[in-house]
């Protein structure tokens, strides 16, 4: 089988050309599973993580921790998160240890073109998404 | 239990535990296991399945044939009773009645293997329902494994780097402000091009004798010497 690293070469390319803005660089991190770490000019605050099981490519947008939510607001935030995720295109809420995220999941055979239309969706949403609800968090 | 019933059970508990135990290695096995006494039961049955139907094609050869010499028999044994001879019309329905005991015990047979068929189609049917549903236990497992041990890396790399110790907050304004200098800075430089681009054309213009400045200068002048002109005729 083909390395995660692999399968995402050239995708920095991909990724720059879809959001025609800043450049793109990919890093892979150590550790038990592969994952790769996809900067993006202008928004290196919101790196994307992508990871790969024999089932699937993952691809993961870090947005807030749970404690950064304003307590008042939490129970209407989380009530328009999920309203939310149907309506936003190819990326999802979800929750990871307590850190809130935004993620796109593939099917293990999906191409490049595929993943980077992901990445580049999954970016723009979460920017997207942090803006409209910035006012939730303390 | 379903997976996600176990995936929940354990999110409930401690998230921790995700990367170990949902089905653990032992699970797992079994699993494995289950699959492949699932998948040898398939074959077996496939078997079994092909002989019973070979046999069920027999039986169905069989009774055509006793029907066939049923009638071939009875149109004997009526032409044995028209022609009176009473005794080998008699012969002849015994070898009736022969056939039609025949007839039907293959057609008890042949109910018998229609029912051994059907029932081992439905045994290949749940065999393979057994093996998806324990082929997506086994995939689900694992994924979560995965994902949960891909996070566990993410979060030792964000703590590492440091950058993360920023709230969301703060990310959302150093990107805005990053657009904004972006914005500004293409904003300065266009009007630093039009000005430097009006500045030429000014002095283009000068040069050649044309533009305001130019008939300024020419109208002081044109005072200047005016008054001279005055001041020489007083």
């Amino acid at each position: 089988m083909q390395s995660l690293q692999e399968r995402l070469d050239g995708l920095d390319a991909l990724i720059e050309a879809r959001l025609s803005g800043g450049t793109v660089s990919l890093q892979p991190i150590p550790g038990e599973v592969p994952v790769v770490q996809v900067v993006i000019g202008g928004r290196e605050e919101l790196p994307i993580f992508v990871t790969a099981s024999p089932d699937q490519i993952l691809c993961i947008c870090y947005l807030w921790r749970d404690t950064e939510i304003r307590p008042d607001k939490r129970l209407e935030l989380l009530e328009l998160m999920l309203d939310l995720s149907p309506a936003m295109p190819l990326s999802s809420f979800g929750r990871v240890e307590g850190r809130y995220v935004l993620f796109g999941a593939l099917s293990s055979e999906a191409s490049r073109g595929e993943i980077a239309n992901d990445i580049a969706a999954l970016s723009d949403n979460a920017l997207d998404a942090l803006d409209a609800l910035a006012e939730y968090l303390e | 239990m379903s997976v996600i019933g176990k995936i929940a059970t354990l999110i409930k508990g401690s998230t921790r535990e995700l990367g170990e135990s949902i089905i653990d290695a032992n699970g797992v096995r079994i699993y494995e296991q289950e699959i492949r006494a699932a998948r040898d039961a398939i074959t077996k049955a496939k078997t079994d399945l092909t002989g019973v139907m070979a046999k069920e094609m027999q039986s169905a050869r069989d009774i055509e044939r006793a029907r066939a010499e049923i009638t071939r028999l009875e149109n004997l044994a009526l032409e044995a009773l028209e022609k009176d001879k009473e005794s080998l019309a008699e012969e002849v329905a015994a070898k009736v009645a022969e056939q039609e005991a025949e007839l039907e015990k293959q057609t008890q047979l042949h109910a018998e293997y229609a029912l051994q068929a059907n029932r081992l189609k439905d045994l290949i049917k749940a065999s393979d329902a057994r093996i998806r549903e324990h082929e997506r236990e086994v995939q689900m497992a694992k994924t979560t494994e995965s994902v949960y041990k891909a996070t566990q890396t993410i979060s030792e790399s964000i703590g590492s780097s440091g950058s993360k110790l920023m709230s969301a907050r703060e990310s959302l304004e150093r990107i805005k402000k990053r657009h904004e200098d972006l914005a500004d800075r293409m904003s300065a430089a266009e009007t630093l091009d039009k000005e430097l681009g009006t500045k030429a054309l000014e002095a283009k213009l000068a040069e050649a004798g044309i533009g305001e400045d130019v008939q300024r200068k020419a109208k002081v002048m044109e005072r200047l010497r005016a008054r001279a002109a005055a001041g020489k005729a007083a």
